[in-house]
């Protein structure tokens, strides 16, 4: 049995023969194993079960070591943050400025928890739909001569360094998107999105820009792996009744695959809320509240650690930490919602 | 059928891994710049061990230029200057995860020299001034590559933000001749905590009182203007926008062609950034502190036209007492190859400016008794 | 739902007209004229602004004339057609853009000096020095941190398919998703107050590797749970049905056949892992000269070279960090297609 490409494509339209999806259990039922994995003899004994107990130990404690990790990270960052928290003298939550290590010291993240949501949410409000279209194009639109390309070429999207999308943000894309951005400005100005003091670059939308760009491939993989495991049967069967491909898609594609986009989408944010580098080189950051996305300014929780971690002393660092944790909460937050939606699906597809 | 090709592949990593590993060498290669000082080479004496320092960006170049050469006839030596801003420096420093760090402000007294002290645990932390350097107010406005004038009164005007267009009145006036575009100013300031930052709204507080209101401060007070770390983010921030404006120390003007402004001095004449200009003013600070304190105070009042007033001094801050045993002679022969004629000669080609010779024999003293 | 109502219209739907070929390239040519014209009156500008206004005016009245010609649900497929064509264009271009100019700048100074020696002693202006001590760096960073995630990130995603029932699978399985979020920046923090303040380590490489296996852990496992899932039951029942026991099950069956996935998962975790410079920059310090030992000294890493010679403001800096850049990308790919080949050997096969 010839093995499936990993990450590419059945394409085929329905006329050519069935290529990947469902071949393992057929291969599989049709061939029996080799003799020698039967076990012989009493079906309780112990060396029989001593491999599964053993393997059941090992898979459980490092599901337990995984939260023991998770919970250390926790206490001790929030054994971290407290002294921190205690210090500041005006409000954690509704402060705009940073200023841990002054006497008296005063920080706030409201405006780097503002920061964070827009740049991110406006981020996957470009990439997702470019994502999942591209996920389709590569799994059922494109012919397998260029899917494969097409497929190669998005994930080498993500193997492009975060530091790299900095760069190029800075160099390329803030020169570049002046123009747009007072095109932007000019006609749709009168949005309070759009308005601007007619500087241009080193935005908010250009931040969104550079996380868009990154989270694409995350999305796109994720959707794409789910989108060509699409049970054959349900397509053949949208096929049967005369279905446009749009339709075949619609009914029989999008939602089995709707989790995978879904957790794919979950971790596309998780990518842009936490993004440092890039967005610490694409946005001059100050501490102010502001829709204007097309003027300079605006911070991220990410970024202003980035920016501020070296010269934090202790009560530094425990505010830096405690902003830390609220970007934490605000991917709780998503994460739970976004569960909510979704509703954890049982184990395998339909076989 | 699997194995025999899970050990080809294992074997090509293997074999890859071998000529990684085996190829490289541990220097610059090529044929690199020749030094500017040959000589000094003769000032240098040579340790082993590795060095960790970091610190303030307004000497990151004289720093480099020492380290290449020292590294250049030491080859058992390794000497890694981080950056990151004076703040920074300082507080990783009083961590004890460097061994010396570059800051533009001398220690706070009180809590951070405290702090700094115990890290020492056997004696006091001491500033040792090093490297000076003129702090260039560069810009970028298109048709103007000469140095404008800038008083310290439109300076703090410009970056406090009442400024806001080039071809305001104010800054014609000390420019008759000068055909100022009507471009929107867009000032660049330093994000991180800044020894440059300190000196800068030191001077502007000392010699601008009435305009500039927001104190002096390592961390930037002001509203408005864009944010960037490290001195070569102001100068790229500068290079990179039309009607920008920022200030970083002279090398990073020079290296990438920024042109910068006379300044006024207190009396309100403009004093033009030159090396003499520079070494003049800072031949005129005094130093208030007794015993191993080499602490600087500036003198903001002067009215000599010959003294360009927007300086600082790069301190290395460093235990008296209580180094590393394995450390201590490399940090002595450094430090002492820095602050030797030869090694503050090097200066002058960086754009930084060396120490008064009198202040130089206090510094070398205060090195030769580092223990 | 609307299939079923809708097949009642497919007798109509075969005899009913199709837009012919030279029809759409007759509108292909309309747009852009019309483009043209608008382009020529109003300020609008720019040669990206005529190829995106062309495109949407192309889909506009294709889709109109489709769904006068041919019918809505004609007219609503080439509509998502030309979307998932144009989104596929969007999702390439800033690809080619990136890649383009890495390429172009990377190769300025890019040499076989600059990759096997550092930059011990050569100042920022300088034309000489290399990237060898960053190569290394990195090497040993990624794969320490590979070493320690990989295997552990597997046998919870094993634990949470296999094994888990009811809560405490759920609870890992959510908490696996809340790490995802955690930003590379506080788990950098979290080592260096761990590791490095609080139990008075050193900057060194090992630290850096911890950090890294923090940010991996998530996205391994999720992506195994996630190929794992998606296996089909029958083949875990055959396996039972068999007498085959359940460890043997998971590591000789179910594993093997979901491998390529997981495979594709480990290389995103390792290839976003790569290129994260924030953690590092905590943790690593950085270095100009070659440090071989991860576990003590400061050690230097490509994108934190990248992020340190991008921020100098000097021509010959940036060159070495677009070149540093182009090598990070290269040894990136690199380990893609490496991972493919294995994932190739490695299937199930009969």
């Amino acid at each position: 049995m010839d093995e499936p490409e990993p990450t590419t494509v059945s394409m085929a339209p329905p006329a050519n023969a069935p290529e990947t999806g469902g071949v393992h259990a057929s291969s599989l039922v049709a061939q029996p194993p080799a003799p020698r994995m039967l076990p012989s003899g009493d079906l309780s004994r112990p060396a029989r079960r001593r491999g599964d107990a053993i393997f059941r130990m090992l898979a459980q404690g490092s599901g337990a070591l995984l939260l023991v990790i998770m919970a250390a990270i926790a206490v001790f960052l929030v054994l971290q943050a407290i002294p921190a928290l205690k210090a500041d003298t005006t409000s954690f939550l509704t402060t705009l400025g940073w200023a841990p290590d002054a006497t008296p010291s005063s920080f706030g993240i409201a405006s780097l928890a503002f920061g964070s949501v827009l740049t991110s949410l406006l981020a996957l409000l470009i990439s997702v739909p470019v994502a999942v279209g591209v996920a389709l194009a590569t799994s059922h639109y494109a012919p397998r001569w260029l899917a494969r390309p097409l497929a190669y070429v998005v994930d080498l999207l993500a193997a492009v360094p975060s530091v790299v999308f900095g760069l190029w943000g800075l160099m390329y894309l803030v020169p570049i998107i002046i123009g747009p951005s007072s095109f932007l400005n000019h006609y749709l100005g009168f949005i309070p999105l759009f308005a601007s003091n007619g500087t241009y670059g080193k935005s908010i939308f250009a931040a969104s820009l550079v996380l868009a760009v990154m989270a694409i491939p995350i999305v796109a993989a994720i959707s794409r792996e789910v989108f060509i495991r699409t049970p054959r049967d349900q397509i053949e069967a949208a096929w049967a009744i005369g279905a446009t491909k749009w339709e075949m898609i619609r009914t029989a594609v999008l939602p089995y695959g709707r989790s995978g986009v879904i957790s794919g989408t979950v971790l596309g944010f998780g990518r842009a809320v936490g993004e440092t580098i890039a967005v610490a080189l694409v946005l001059s950051a100050n501490y102010e509240i502001s829709f204007h996305i097309l003027e300079p300014g605006g911070n991220t929780i990410a970024a202003n650690i980035a920016n501020r971690y070296g010269e934090a002393a202790a009560v530094g660092r425990g505010a830096l930490i405690a902003s830390g944790l609220v970007l934490f909460i605000i991917t709780l937050v998503v994460n739970f919602g976004a569960r909510a939606i979704v509703g954890r699906s049982g184990r395998g597809g339909a076989s | 059928m699997k194995l025999p090709r899970h050990r080809a592949v294992l074997g090509l990593l293997a074999g890859s891994g071998l000529l990684i590993t085996a190829c490289g060498s541990d220097t610059g290669g090529g044929v690199g710049s020749p030094s500017t000082n040959p000589g000094g080479a003769v000032a240098i004496t040579c340790s082993s061990g590795s060095l960790t320092a970091a610190g303030s960006t307004a000497q990151q170049n004289a720093v480099a230029q020492w380290i290449k050469d020292y590294l250049n006839k030491c080859s058992a030596a390794n000497i890694n200057y981080g950056g990151g801003g004076s703040g920074q420096g300082v507080q990783q420093f009083t961590d004890g995860k460097i061994d010396f760090a570059g800051s533009d402000f001398p220690l706070a007294a009180g809590t951070e020299q405290q702090a700094a002290d115990a890290r020492c645990k056997t004696g006091p932390a001491v500033n040792i001034p090093m490297v000076g350097g003129p702090i260039a107010i560069g810009y970028n406005v298109p048709g103007v590559t000469k140095a404008l004038n800038l008083s310290s009164s439109n300076l703090a005007k410009i970056f406090s933000g009442k400024i806001t267009n080039w071809n305001d009145a104010a800054i014609a006036q000390d420019n008759p001749g000068t055909q100022l575009p009507s471009l929107g100013i867009q000032t660049f300031h330093r994000s991180d905590g800044s020894g440059t930052t300190y000196n800068f709204t030191n001077y502007l507080s000392n010699d601008a009182k009435a305009d500039w209101t927001f104190g002096t401060n390592k961390n930037w007070a002001a509203p408005g203007g864009q944010g960037a770390k490290g001195s070569q983010g102001v100068a790229q921030g500068v290079k990179s926008t039309s009607g920008g404006i920022g200030y970083f120390e002279l090398s990073f003007a020079t290296q990438s062609q920024i042109p910068y402004a006379a300044v006024g001095n207190a009396e309100g004449k403009f004093v033009p950034l030159t090396q003499d200009n520079a070494v003049n003013f800072l031949s005129k600070a005094n130093v208030p502190g007794t015993g191993g304190d080499l602490k600087l105070q500036f003198d903001y009042a002067t009215t000599d036209a010959t003294a360009y007033p927007n300086l600082l001094v790069t301190y290395e801050i460093v235990c008296s007492k209580g180094n590393a045993p394995d450390k201590l002679p490399l940090l002595k022969n450094f430090l002492g190859y820095a602050a030797s004629p030869a090694g503050q000669q090097e200066l002058t080609g960086q754009g930084s400016i060396p120490l008064p010779d009198n202040l130089q024999n206090q510094v070398r003293q205060a090195v030769g008794s580092l223990g | 739902m609307t299939l079923a109502g809708e097949a009642s219209t497919v007798g109509s739907a075969l005899i009913r007209a199709r837009l012919s070929r030279w029809s759409i390239a007759a509108i292909a040519a309309g747009a852009i004229a019309v483009t043209g014209i608008l382009f020529a009156t109003t300020p609008m500008q720019g040669q990206v602004g005529f190829l995106l206004v062309a495109a949407a005016v192309f889909v506009v009245a294709q889709t109109t004339a489709s769904a006068v010609v041919e019918g809505r649900r004609r007219a609503k497929d080439r509509l998502v057609t030309s979307l998932v064509v144009a989104c596929s264009c969007a999702a390439v271009l800033p690809l080619v853009a990136v890649l383009g100019v890495t390429i172009i700048k990377g190769t300025v100074v890019l040499s076989g000096s600059f990759l096997t020696h550092t930059m011990r002693g050569v100042a920022e202006q300088d034309a000489n020095g290399g990237i060898y001590q960053a190569i290394i760096g990195t090497l040993e960073q990624v794969g320490l941190a590979a070493l320690m995630a990989v295997p552990f990130g597997l046998l919870v995603a094993i634990y949470l398919v296999e094994y888990s029932s009811g809560r405490l699978g759920r609870v890992v399985s959510f908490f696996v998703d809340v790490m995802t979020g955690l930003p590379s920046i506080v788990a950098g923090l979290f080592i260096f107050a761990l590791w490095i303040l609080a139990l008075g380590q050193s900057f060194s490489g090992f630290a850096g590797s911890m950090a890294l296996t923090i940010l991996m852990l998530p996205t391994v496992v999720r992506s195994a749970e996630e190929m794992l899932k998606i296996v089909p039951d029958s083949l875990r029942e055959g396996s039972y049905a068999l007498g085959i026991q359940k460890w043997v099950t998971v590591v000789r069956i179910v594993l093997p056949s979901a491998l390529a996935g997981i495979v594709t998962g480990v290389m995103l975790a390792i290839a976003r892992v790569t290129g994260e410079t924030a953690p590092l920059l905590v943790t690593v310090f950085g270095n100009p000269a070659l440090n071989f030992n991860p576990f003590s000294g400061a050690q230097a890493s490509l994108p934190l070279f990248v992020f340190g010679e991008a921020g100098l403001p000097n021509e010959t800096a940036i060159n070495r960090a677009w070149a540093a850049a182009l090598v990070l990308i290269l040894i990136v790919l690199f380990l893609n297609i490496f991972a493919r080949i294995l994932a190739r050997f490695a299937s199930v096969r009969s």
